[in-house]
């Protein structure tokens, strides 16, 4: 058995700094992307015509039926193809994304669904306006159905993340290859770098915890 | 350099009989500790519930990707011992499959009413009687769907063992895109498969879901 | 002119004929009670007088207006007519206060500076003041109900459709919202029920509407029909609900 030293790891502190911001960055770009994404997909799955409908379903089956890291794999080599040099950042954001929003238009419809259409009609026999009965009756419950499952979402795709690091995307887990090939004390840097991940999620998962609850007051049946 | 050809297409193949084998063997370690996590979690104590939500929440924090890395370069290294990699990637997936599958079979167990398990102990039998006679066949027509729906991502997660060069699906496309430098015509092909898999296994699991709605 | 003139309405769900050629008129100031067993199409009814349902056969006049789902100012004619649902249908995540003053301001009735006032004086209508600030989920389903009846008078429509309010209540809160729905009917509403609340039926109604296998079997004032059914069905109707 060997010792423990975290010491060597110490002299990396800067570059692991910013694996965590590249990390971060990554993450929120294919957060916001994704959810306009998602956002799109939803409403044209509702009401969109047909052959766009069956477009939008074929990338959703194909982004959640396919690893991620071949995406991020085809999304790398398929620019080059065209003859546009991508780099590995925007490369992994795309495919990130893509990734996010496959999910996140899953999520958006169900929770649009969510909403019964009682609670449609009601708005509409009070004299509202389609959009009126949209904005003000069905977007707030329909949020709080959201909530949960995108964020759950957002700490899977902050997590998987560190699949772009196969491309080099020099974010937090390639940080810790290279510091690995520098100091060889694998075990004390994968445990590292799994430990700052568990805290990233936990400071996440608390602050969303938080959020819902001064977003979402009102008192629900179950 | 040279084309993509059969020799490929039968690389391919065969390392697609390694993602299998990793499935296999996740599922095999992985579900018996997953339904201990699972009994866990719904388990009367409340020391050992929220111990477990703990350790649970904990792990559900980690990328895959650096559990594989652990087992793989970090615990060798520290324990000084060599891991054959199908031990070390197999401890990895199995963690992996305990984890997010005990939490899906926890959801199943919750979702049996409570009544049912009084109904069952007002019969005199033991508690783990309750349960296997029980609650269990409730819970598993619960959990079906979302089990089903898991297997497509333990089947994509595995893709990640070609990290730490070990040549199942993803690898060997990472092998045939260097000696072809066709790296977008095989990982289409790739993808492919994975697709040819998986989504037979998507459907499955929307058909149960959508019949386990419809009976409830 | 009657407020309300229903000539030989036909409306069918797929292969099944719901309503069969009814005509109906309520006059200003009726209150008019749909009675009948289930599926007898007492409810699609009233959901057509307000175009939820659209109707294949026949017309619906209000006001002299024809009522039909692509109607230019339906908005406008769903302002005038209240509705109450038997799942009362609030909004769980607004105020009492905001439930009652969306459609108001929205539709620029009502300024905000003037809401909460507004909000106050329909809940007083109902009794139910000093829950103007909670949710609808911390109110029992009796008063779920009375405030989805203060939130179309704030409306302040011309006719008002009750859809088996009472049905969804635990027995001991039925009263409570019967006796909001008489203060309306004593003030001069036009008001159409449908209900299996016979004893509302006969106290308060102007006028019964008996309506089997989608068509207005017997109607009249609820002294004649209930003492002289000229049916058999009718006769089977009430002594079936007779015990209640």
């Amino acid at each position: 058995m060997g010792n423990l030293n975290f010491r060597p790891l110490w002299r990396y502190q800067d570059a692991i700094i910013e694996g965590i911001v590249t990390t971060l960055w990554l993450t929120v770009i294919a957060t916001l992307a994704g959810l306009v994404i998602g956002t799109i997909c939803a409403l044209v799955l509702r009401k969109g015509p047909k052959p766009v409908r069956y477009l939008i379903y074929t990338y959703i089956e194909i982004i959640r039926n396919t690893p991620p890291i071949i995406q991020i794999f085809i999304v790398f080599f398929v620019f080059p193809g065209f003859g546009v040099r991508l780099d590995p950042f925007p490369a992994a954001s795309i495919a990130l994304s893509l990734y996010f929003g496959a999910y996140a238009s899953e999520i958006i419809r169900s929770g649009l669904d969510s909403i019964p259409r009682s609670q449609v009609e009601a708005g509409h026999c009070l004299g509202l306006s389609g959009p009126q009965v949209f904005f003000h009756v069905v977007l707030a419950p329909a949020l709080r159905n959201i909530y949960p499952s995108i964020t759950s979402q957002f700490v899977l795709v902050l997590l998987g993340t560190s699949i772009a690091s196969q491309i080099s995307t020099e974010e937090l887990f390639h940080t810790a290859g290279f510091i690995d090939s520098r100091t060889f004390r694998s075990f004390e840097v994968y445990a590292l770098v799994a430990l700052i991940y568990v805290l990233l999620v936990t400071a996440f998962r608390l602050l969303f915890a938080l959020i819902g609850k001064l977003a979402f007051r009102w008192p629900t049946r179950r | 350099m040279r084309q993509f050809s059969m020799i490929d297409l039968v690389a391919l193949t065969t390392a697609l009989q390694y993602t299998v084998l990793l499935v296999v063997l996740a599922l095999a370690f992985g579900s018996p500790l997953a339904l201990f996590l699972a009994l866990l979690r719904t388990t009367q104590s409340t020391i050992l519930r929220l111990f477990t939500a703990f350790v649970l929440q904990l792990v559900q924090g980690i990328p895959l990707l650096a559990l594989l890395m652990f087992f793989y370069f970090g615990l060798p290294v520290f324990l000084g011992v060599q891991i054959p990699p199908l031990v070390a990637v197999t401890v990895a997936f199995t963690i992996y499959t305990a984890v997010f599958l005990g939490e899906i079979w926890r959801g199943g167990i919750e979702a049996v009413k409570q009544t049912q398990w009084e109904a069952a102990a007002s019969l005199g039998i033991s508690r783990w009687q309750q349960f296997r006679y029980v609650i269990a066949p409730q819970a598993m027509k619960i959990a079906l769907p979302a089990t089903v729906g898991f297997l497509v991502q333990l089947i994509k997660g595995t893709s990640l063992a070609a990290v730490v060069g070990f040549v199942e699906l993803t690898r060997a496309g990472q092998l045939a895109s260097a000696a072809t430098f066709q790296p977008l015509l095989i990982y289409s092909v790739v993808a492919a498969i994975y697709f040819a898999i998986c989504f037979p296994l998507t459907l499955w699991s929307r058909k149960l879901e959508a019949v386990l709605n419809g009976s409830r | 002119m009657a407020l309300v003139e229903i000539r030989n309405v036909q409306k069918s769900f797929g292969a099944l004929k719901v309503l069969h050629d009814v005509s109906l008129s309520i006059e200003e100031g009726e209150i008019v009670t749909i009675i009948g067993r289930s599926g007898s199409g007492k409810s699609t009814l009233l959901r057509c007088i307000n175009a939820l349902e659209e109707i294949d056969g026949g017309e619906i006049l209000i006001e002299g207006q024809k009522v039909y789902g692509k109607m230019p100012n339906l908005k406008e004619l769903r302002q005038r007519v209240g509705i109450v649902f038997q799942s009362f249908n609030l909004f769980p995540h607004l105020k009492v206060e905001r439930n009652i003053t969306l459609a108001p301001t929205l539709t620029g009735r009502a300024s905000k500076k003037d809401a909460r006032e507004l909000a106050l004086s329909c809940l007083a209508k109902v009794g139910l003041e000093e829950k103007v600030d909670s949710y609808p989920e911390q109110l029992s389903g009796g008063q779920q109900q009375r405030v989805a009846i203060a939130r179309c008078l704030a409306m302040s429509p011309h006719l008002m459709l009750f859809d088996e309010v009472t049905s969804a209540l635990d027995p001991e809160l039925v009263g409570e919202v019967l006796k909001v729905m008489e203060d309306m009917a004593r003030q001069g509403m036009t008001m159409v029920l449908v209900t299996h609340e016979m004893g509302f039926a006969r106290d308060v109604a102007t006028k019964i509407v008996f309506m089997h296998q989608g068509r207005v079997w017997e109607e009249g004032p609820p002294s004649e029909l209930f003492a002289n059914p000229k049916t058999p069905e009718l006769r089977a109707f009430i002594g079936s609900t007779r015990q209640t």
